[in-house]
């Protein structure tokens, strides 16, 4: 009986939280386009007219380098006579991956480092703390591009470094929740009756923090988007010939592109944009869904 | 204030320990040393081990470690790979176009974040707090590179305003009141490009503080004896919504930092972010570590300022 209760209240808690996701216009929004972003990313080989990674052949065998688009080549193609629109779509299957998994990465880091921080205490807590302290103090981008330097650049590479060197806020975040919930009466009794560490972080702890963590997992993969956008430009990241949204964009920065083959810098650089503008829109619509007292 | 700020810096001295960790950590996990770099291959194994020796290589890491604390304790923080350069004068000669350009954009990122954060704040859910709400949204969604690269595109090549890159134009020779005026038309937009993504971050930030200062009682009292819109929001509302500011303004530094390295890298600024990035390519460790413990430190001293303006501009802030 009280187990129903607390269920029906559960789903009116999550149906005041639907409804408040629904009003946040920009959010629903941003959700949608993620939706189909993903879809084409799913389906890029499909999608695809040409071969990303191969000098393209239009339908009468036409061959064009560095063209503007045109109704064979809609998104123009490269100085090597590859489609940009193909290309542009296998990006969006790498860049995606990677801001997706690398997040993934640091959040369970994160959040498993915070969780047992918080919940052991003590020099546990004061030692973790203090070593997420020092990795925090240096700009993000410095130790990422400095391990890049000596570690092989590959796809999964680019993806541990950014998911290892970017826990710190979830570790925050999980460790502050947990110092909040540890004395709350809930976690309390199910010590006093007996339940392991494991389990109450596991069963009491960690399902109540999650709110605040999924949050922030939606804005760190926003964040890790445009990490691997960035080490990719330097040259440090994804390296051709396979695409991602950033290399495109290092591709193109000769000033003659620049100047004059607008095609190949301003889809990747739109990508990126609308994509990571689509996450910060859903991430704050999830913030307010909620939280609905947080913000504003 | 003073066992604050003895506190304060011991902190901040456990903090650089455990930051020249990691930073000595990496280098050590780094393939190949300084040996294999400057060393010729005809060299006799025999004497190699002798010149590693002598060098200390052989040691165990963590008398590395000390040997290697107490070199940068006395300002020696190696040699270059690349160049045999010492790492100090290399890094040091670097230097002053990073703080010009981090300096202008900082100021002008903090100016323009705390005229909009209040604009928007006096007047909110109007049609300028959605646009900035909107702008802040999409500045904090572009990759700084590709603003680079569309202001270049727009004021550089399209309408020719200003200089593509670099820090002036040498083959000018400009000398005095022109160079200056060269100098700064070569940094309109490497500033531009910072001040745009580290406003939208901190506009923010900025309005929701004032909004939360606006719907203090303090406000009402202010407002109900008759004191102006305009002195409610910038003698009260704005003065004491700045203490959440200026921790964030502590915390937006790394950012400002990591902005650096490629905006540097696109305009071709001659400064620390670019050498970064170069030395990264060329492996060259030690000057790429010696950047990072800088701007791990200047993170720190960013932090420590920040904690110490608090203390000082709220009087209700006692630490002891």
């Amino acid at each position: 009986m009280t187990a129903a209760v607390a269920s029906a209240a559960g789903a009116e808690r999550r149906g005041r939280a639907w409804r408040r996701f629904g009003r946040h216009k920009p959010g629903v929004v941003g959700a949608v386009v993620l939706v189909l972003l993903a879809a084409t990313a799913v389906l890029a080989p499909w999608l695809a007219p040409y071969d990303p990674y191969d000098l393209a052949m239009g339908p009468n065998g036409e061959i064009a380098f560095a063209a503007p688009p045109s109704p064979a080549f809609r998104m123009g193609t490269d100085s090597v006579g590859r489609d940009v629109l193909s290309r542009l779509l296998f990006a969006g299957r790498v860049s995606l991956t990677i801001g997706l998994v690398a997040a993934t990465v640091a959040m369970t880091l994160g959040g498993a480092l915070g969780l047992i921080a918080g919940h052991y205490g003590g020099t546990v807590d004061r030692v973790v703390s203090r070593f997420a302290d020092a990795v925090s103090t240096f700009p993000a981008l410095f130790l990422i591009l400095t391990v890049s330097s000596f570690v092989a650049p590959s796809i999964v590479n680019v993806i541990v470094i950014i998911g290892f060197l970017s826990w710190m806020p979830a570790f925050r975040l999980m460790r502050a929740e947990v110092l909040k919930l540890r004395s709350t009466d809930f976690v309390e009794a199910a010590g006093a009756v007996g339940a392991g560490d494991v389990r109450v972080m596991r069963r009491h702890l960690l399902p109540n923090a999650v709110g605040p963590i999924v949050v922030q997992a939606t804005l760190g993969v926003a964040e890790a988007i445009l990490t691997e956008s960035a080490l990719s430009f330097l040259g440090l990241g994804v390296q051709p010939p396979v695409a991602s949204w950033g290399n495109m964009l290092a591709d193109a920065r000769s000033i003659t592109v620049l100047q004059s083959q607008p095609w190949l810098w301003l889809p990747p650089g739109v990508a990126i944009f609308v994509t990571v503008l689509s996450i910060n829109f859903l991430g704050d619509a999830l913030r307010d869904a909620i939280n609905p007292r947080a913000g504003r | 204030m003073l066992p604050f700020l003895v506190n304060r810096l011991a902190q901040g001295a456990v903090i650089l320990v455990l930051v020249s960790f990691v930073a000595f950590g990496i280098t050590a996990a780094a393939p190949g040393n300084a040996m294999q770099t400057f060393i010729d291959p005809n060299i006799p194994p025999a004497e190699l081990r002798a010149a590693q020796e002598r060098l200390g290589l052989d040691r165990p890491i963590h008398v590395q470690y000390l040997r290697w604390v107490r070199e940068v304790a006395q300002g020696n923080l190696g040699y270059s790979f690349r160049t045999g350069r010492p790492v100090a004068a290399f890094v040091g000669s670097r230097l002053g176009p990073t703080f010009l350009l981090m300096g202008t954009a900082f100021a002008l990122t903090l100016v323009l974040a705390l005229w909009l954060g209040t604009a928007t704040a006096a007047r909110p859910y109007t049609v300028l707090d959605y646009g900035v709400t909107g702008a802040a949204f999409a500045g904090i969604s572009v990759p700084s590179f590709f603003t680079a690269m569309a202001l270049v595109y727009l004021f550089s090549l399209r309408l020719g305003w200003f200089p593509t890159s670099g820090f002036e134009d040498y083959a000018a020779g400009h000398a005095g009141w022109r160079l200056f005026v060269d100098r700064l038309w070569h940094l309109v937009l490497p500033v531009t490009t910072l001040v745009l993504t580290g406003a939208a971050e901190l506009v923010r930030h900025v309005r929701s503080a004032v909004l939360d200062e606006m719907r203090q009682d303090y406000v009402r009292t202010a407002r109900s004896k008759g004191v102006g819109e305009g002195a409610v929001l910038r003698r009260h509302a704005l003065r004491n919504s700045l203490l959440p500011v200026i921790t964030l303004v502590g915390v937006s530094l790394p950012r400002l930092l990591a902005g650096s390295v490629i905006v540097e890298t696109v305009f071709a600024w001659p400064g620390m972010g670019r050498l970064l990035v170069e030395s990264v390519f060329a492996r060259d460790y030690p000057v790429a570590m010696a950047i990072n413990m800088l701007g791990a430190a200047l993170v720190l001293l960013g932090s420590l300022l920040a904690d110490v303006l608090y203390a000082v501009v709220d009087p209700r802030v006692r630490y002891s």
